[in-house]
């Protein structure tokens, strides 16, 4: 996979790169992969977040940042809560009408949870991708072109259908049945129309929960190469059961474990946020050692 | 037992025997003479009605005024059409209010909320009303009470207050169709596009709302072809027969279920048979909306 040239054929379209084309002040962006993870600028800040469902927490003490342009993996046994934490991130947890979200959450130093701010437009910045492929029933044309759509993206449509495929490493595939239904796609493919989806908008972070689980091995082999693609120009947040999955892909891990409380309750909390290295070869608590020697979980 | 088993016996499928054979094919005799007795008083009344009726059928009874004094060129014309005005006009009326209640319970109510219950509960109960209170409501409060349709009417009995009567009568069977509609697009649609950045209000105009289209027309069709055949409700709201002017909006109205009650209770026997045609040509009406509906529903349906 080529990732230091970017490629010609999906330009990235990005506001803020396209503001500032042909200035040199757009490269070091490209490059900010090679710098040392302390020169890269946080993406998420949380302190000591808490959410509970109900009044009941399902995942607390959260207290990390997530840097920009890495994979950030949240691993962990099932309960944990880190399905919870990451719709937190792009206001999903809104739609469940029990849920509340303690603590601080900072996306580019901006409380996402400010009274003032609109879940619509922090969706729009922060895309999302789910664990079973949910494209739309319509062609995969229309798939791609409903994002930009309703959010009034100016600019051909076709080009940003097209740039969003190629992103999505499924030009090639489907170019020839742009207006046949997506549901006619394997699961791979589906997966992958949602991640073009995403595109689209031209987002700046993408969630993706579980985004394999569903996925057989080739496919799922397809998927992580193209993240590795994507983080070159954007920020990637992924929860997955799968942790060669997290070993693979991600530059930072998360391991979440469950705490059991008296009288049966159950709570979510972060043992450990490092280096995926350093998880997976020298981990400092010794929960996070089990969990991935696959001791438990 | 299980250690008596030898290895030979556990090996060997006992065969059925013959007393479980006959009850089984008694059983399913049974099911089917069930069945056979249902189609069999349907298929004598059809061919009774055939019989009757066939003679009668052709474009100029379709077209022709009904008539007490010659009956042998009656048709049934202001009947016909005073169904299929009340038809739109009920159409007109529920769609939007029904689908409308649906998206809100659907979509908006909380349902841990009391009077989200209370609304819910009742559509149920709504639902079951016989239709002769939906003809009292409609006579008390839209054709003489204080709806009375902008004063129309001024007490009289109006199409349009027989539109809306028979539109109250089916709306909680189109709000309950339609809510099944919209509950049958996956949580995953709705979360794939507000992921995206899509208002709530978008998400429902886009895809949820589109996705739902087709179990929504089905059950309006079939709503409506249910509203057409009823009538209790018309006979108390004020429907006349044997009337020798179309329907107006605003004005008397004849229907066809009221037009072949007041046929059968004629006394020559022509008017028997003029009924049984009648009812064939409401039948045939009911017959292609069902088919419009199987239509829609296998054309347009999403498969999730």
């Amino acid at each position: 996979m080529e990732r230091t040239t970017p490629d010609a054929a999906a330009p990235d379209t990005r506001p803020g790169v396209r503001a500032s084309a042909g200035l040199p002040k757009a490269l070091p962006k490209l490059d900010k992969r090679e710098q040392p993870a302390a020169a890269r600028e946080a993406v998420f800040k949380l302190r000591d977040v808490r959410v509970t469902y109900g009044g009941v927490a399902a995942v607390e003490e959260v207290t990390f940042d997530l840097l920009e342009n890495e994979i950030t993996a949240f691993i962990g046994p099932s309960g944990c809560g880190k399905s919870t934490l990451i719709r937190c991130l792009n206001r999903m947890n809104d739609l469940v009408p029990s849920a509340r979200v303690a603590g601080t959450v900072l996306y580019h130093d901006q409380d996402l949870y400010a009274g003032d701010v609109d879940p619509v437009q922090v969706r729009k910045r922060i895309g999302m991708v789910f664990q079973k492929p949910n494209p739309f029933p319509k062609s995969i044309y229309e798939n791609i072109a409903f994002g930009p759509r309703v959010l009034g993206m100016k600019g051909d449509m076709d080009e940003i259908v097209e740039g969003a495929l190629r992103k999505g490493a499924l030009w090639d595939e489907v170019k020839d049945r742009l207006k046949t239904n997506a549901f006619g796609m394997s699961g791979g493919q589906q997966q992958r129309l949602c991640i073009a989806r995403t595109m689209a908008v031209e987002p700046d972070v993408i969630l993706m929960d579980e985004p394999c689980s569903a996925l057989d091995p080739i496919s799922t082999g397809a998927i992580e190469e193209l993240m590795l693609d994507l983080k070159r120009n954007y920020s990637i947040v992924i929860v997955t059961h799968n942790m060669q999955q997290a070993a693979r892909v991600s530059d930072r891990t998360a391991f979440f474990n469950v705490d059991k409380l008296e009288e049966g309750k159950r709570v979510g909390k972060l043992v450990e946020f490092a280096p995926t290295e350093k998880i997976f070869t020298k981990p400092d608590d010794i929960r996070t050692e089990e969990y991935v020697t696959g001791k438990f979980g | 037992m299980a250690v008596a088993e030898s290895a030979i016996t556990r090996k060997v499928v006992e065969r059925a025997s013959g007393g479980q054979r006959t009850r089984d094919l008694l059983f399913r005799l049974s099911l089917l003479l069930c069945l056979f007795i249902a189609v069999l008083f349907l298929g004598v009344l059809l061919v009774d009605v055939v019989i009757d009726g066939a003679g009668f059928l052709s474009p100029h009874f379709v077209t022709s005024y009904p008539s007490r004094l010659t009956p042998d060129t009656s048709g049934v014309r202001s009947a016909l059409l005073g169904t299929l005005y009340l038809m739109v006009l009920c159409g007109l009326f529920i769609v939007p209010v029904g689908v409308a209640a649906a998206v809100y319970l659907e979509e908006y109510a909380d349902p841990t909320r009391w009077y989200n219950r209370l609304v819910e509960v009742n559509i149920q109960n709504l639902a079951s009303v016989p239709s002769v209170v939906y003809g009292i409501l409609g006579l008390a409060f839209i054709v003489r009470g204080p709806v009375d349709v902008w004063g129309l009417g001024e007490g009289q009995p109006t199409l349009l207050a027989g539109a809306l009567t028979l539109g109250l009568l089916v709306l909680p069977v189109v709000i309950i169709v339609s809510r099944e509609a919209i509950r049958a697009v996956p949580p995953s649609i709705r979360e794939g596009s507000l992921a995206l950045g899509a208002t709530k209000w978008q998400t429902l105009w886009k895809q949820v709302l589109p996705g739902s289209i087709a179990g929504i027309a089905t059950g309006v069709i079939l709503a409506l072809s249910r509203a057409i055949g009823e009538t209790a409700p018309l006979i108390l709201v004020g429907a006349g027969a044997f009337q020798l002017f179309d329907p107006k909006v605003d004005g008397p109205f004849s229907a066809m279920p009221i037009q072949i009650f007041n046929n059968v209770t004629e006394s020559k026997p022509i008017f028997q048979e003029l009924a049984a045609a009648a009812i064939l040509v409401l039948l045939i009406l009911l017959l292609l909306m069902n088919s419009a509906a199987i239509y829609l529903r296998n054309r347009y349906e999403t498969k999730w």
